[in-house]
């Protein structure tokens, strides 16, 4: 039975099949982008009050604050931490992790790409519509769009986000292992994380002193340094500094999440049935 | 083949009595208990062999199983299947097992059922040749044709059974495990159910090892029986050694024109007694004693039949007597 099938196949149908399910919600979707319209054009204005006090106290431009504020809803399905795949949750708490655990594949990765595609459905179905109204917003509201090098860059740092903040979430699916209910955990770890990633303010505007220990964290790549790079603000070395922390982070947590998960399944106790 | 021996498992279960005091006192000092799920459990199985491994609930059925599937690591003992331990080569050895949790569904909720398949196919890497002959077979054999297309939620509970044991055989493994693969399905989807298990054994030789509380799946399906009470190994024999053992008794049914009286010899009893002058009257008899034919001559020259049946014991009362025995 033993052929040359090779093992990626196995996760990129998973893949598949999860990015095909997302996509077939279009009623969540359209509340989504209505939602993603509604927030950006309050914090469009509610940022725009600030500039008319004065403009020289904050660290970028208008401009690129609006921008910053676009490129995050239109990407809010990868960004936002907390919007996690309940399903793992309710597999450990149930006793159904029985049957994953039946599985000739790894619970890890499989977990790890079925929540990648989830978000990654999500952002497809939902940024065209949001991207395309915010480019043909009037000055100086609109959405910028900057040359080729620094979308590529961009595309590249999101994506890492994405792995960044999968194994982020991960940590927390597996701690359920030992918790059983991680409601808890789950909302003072992804507020946390909003809020150290520049989910609610950029990071820009936080003090110097602080800004260099965010940045050494592994919240600064889950969503300010792609949007930094995409509206200019990380530049040369800093730029190359913000995608080699995102590197780093992503090979510790998904380095620590393998090992946690093999331990935690020496443990488990399948309940019932 | 299937190797267990000395097989041991110990969960540890917090107790508290009921009570804001109590409850109180438990945040500081919690009382646990151990409770042996599985204690010195053994026993062999050939390939090919279907066994029904019965017991009550909380005996350390659902627990072995899941040891036997790589579920569960347990604290002490041996179990090799076709060579393999499956807690430690787990990935290697679910690629041949097969399992249908009847309480717990596989199948992707929101997506149709082909979907699901076709998603077990790449999962378990099964070549096309393979997995489109166990396809056919499966879907002609359980009659899926009609709701392979049917998201699994749509699904009523005897349709989505058989989707589920036909999901667990499409990588075609030498091991099914079931546990419970009937419970709250109707009479119809029962039969159709345990008829495919028979076939699946009988044609392609598959193991089988069933875990149920219904005695008639038993009685269909098991050859040989495995009895677990509170995670021990009570019994493990064929079905009719268990009957002969525990039960030497048979019910004599008879319909009578007319009631009358007569000495009964050493062994029988009259039970039930129906109607006024005449009708059904209930016996049993030791066989021990007095054999059935005996009992059913010494009947018929006293009274005047018209319909006689002889029953066994059924199924359930003998598996009761087994837990009274035991005293599980």
């Amino acid at each position: 039975m033993q052929r040359t099938y090779p093992q990626w196949r196995q996760y990129l149908t998973l893949f598949k099949i999860r990015f095909i399910a997302g996509l077939q919600y279009r009623a969540a979707a359209l509340a989504g982008i209505m939602t993603q319209f509604a927030w950006g054009g309050m914090t469009v204005l509610l940022y725009r009050a600030f500039y008319l006090a004065d403009p020289a106290a904050f660290p970028q431009s208008f401009e690129a604050m609006c921008s910053y504020i676009w490129i995050q809803q239109a990407f809010l399905a990868i960004f936002m931490v907390w919007g996690m795949d309940p399903e793992p949750f309710n597999l450990i708490k149930s006793g159904d992790i029985a049957y994953e655990l039946c599985r000739p594949v790894s619970i890890y990765w499989m977990w790890f790409v079925k929540s990648s595609a989830i978000r990654l459905a999500k952002a497809v179905l939902r940024c065209m519509p949001l991207l395309i109204f915010a480019l043909l917003l009037p000055e100086p509201y609109r959405l910028i769009l900057p040359d080729a090098g620094r979308l590529l860059l961009f595309a590249v740092s999101v994506l890492l986000a994405l792995v960044n903040i999968v194994a982020f979430t991960l940590l927390i699916y597996i701690s359920t292992f030992y918790t059983l209910d991680s409601t808890g955990l789950r909302s003072l770890l992804s507020t946390l994380a909003e809020f150290l990633s520049g989910g609610l303010i950029p990071l820009p505007f936080f003090p110097d002193s602080l800004q260099r220990v965010l940045a050494l964290l592994p919240f600064a790549g889950m969503e300010n340094t792609p949007l930094q790079l995409y509206n200019g603000t990380l530049t040369g070395s800093q730029a190359a500094f913000g995608i080699g922390m995102q590197l780093l982070w992503a090979a510790v947590m998904i380095g620590t999440g393998v090992v946690w998960m093999r331990c935690a399944l020496k443990n488990v106790v399948a309940q019932g049935g | 083949m299937i190797e267990v021996e000395h097989l041991c498992k110990t969960f540890t279960v917090s107790r508290r009595d009921a009570g804001i005091r109590q409850a109180v006192s438990a945040l500081f000092r919690r009382e646990t208990e151990k409770i042996r799920a599985l204690d010195d459990v053994s026993f062999r199985i050939e390939p090919g062999e279907m066994v029904g491994y019965i017991g009550p609930n909380g005996a350390g059925k659902s627990s072995t199983i899941k040891v036997m599937s790589g579920i569960l690591t347990p604290d002490s003992g041996v179990c090799r299947i076709n060579g393999l331990v499956p807690w430690k080569q787990r990935k290697e050895h679910v690629r041949r097992i097969g399992v249908v949790f009847g309480q717990r569904s596989q199948l992707w909720w929101d997506i149709p059922v082909i979907d699901s398949f076709m998603l077990l196919k790449d999962i378990y890497r099964t070549p096309d040749a393979v997995f489109h002959k166990n396809l056919s077979q499966l879907t002609e054999m359980l009659s899926l044709q009609e709701i392979l297309r049917t998201p699994a939620r749509q699904l009523s509970l005897g349709q989505r059974m058989r989707c589920e044991i036909a999901a667990s055989l499409l990588h075609e493994p030498a091991v099914l495990f079931l546990d419970e693969p009937t419970i709250g399905l109707d009479a119809a989807s029962k039969l159709a159910v345990r008829d495919f298990i028979c076939q699946l054994n009988r044609e392609k030789g598959t193991t089988i090892i069933l875990t149920t509380h219904d005695m008639q799946d038993i009685e269909a399906l098991a050859g040989r029986i495995i009895l677990i009470g509170k995670g021990k190994i009570l019994m493990d024999g064929d079905i009719e050694d268990f009957r002969r053992q525990l039960s030497p008794v048979r019910t004599v049914t008879v319909s009578v024109r007319k009631f009358a009286d007569m000495v009964l010899p050493d062994g029988v009893q009259l039970v039930q007694k129906q109607g006024e002058t005449g009708g059904r009257m209930i016996f049993t008899t030791d066989t021990g004693k007095v054999a059935v034919p005996q009992l059913i001559g010494l009947l018929s020259e006293k009274l005047e039949m018209y319909d006689l049946s002889v029953e066994n014991v059924s199924m359930d009362a003998l598996v009761l007597s087994l837990y009274r025995k035991y005293q599980i």
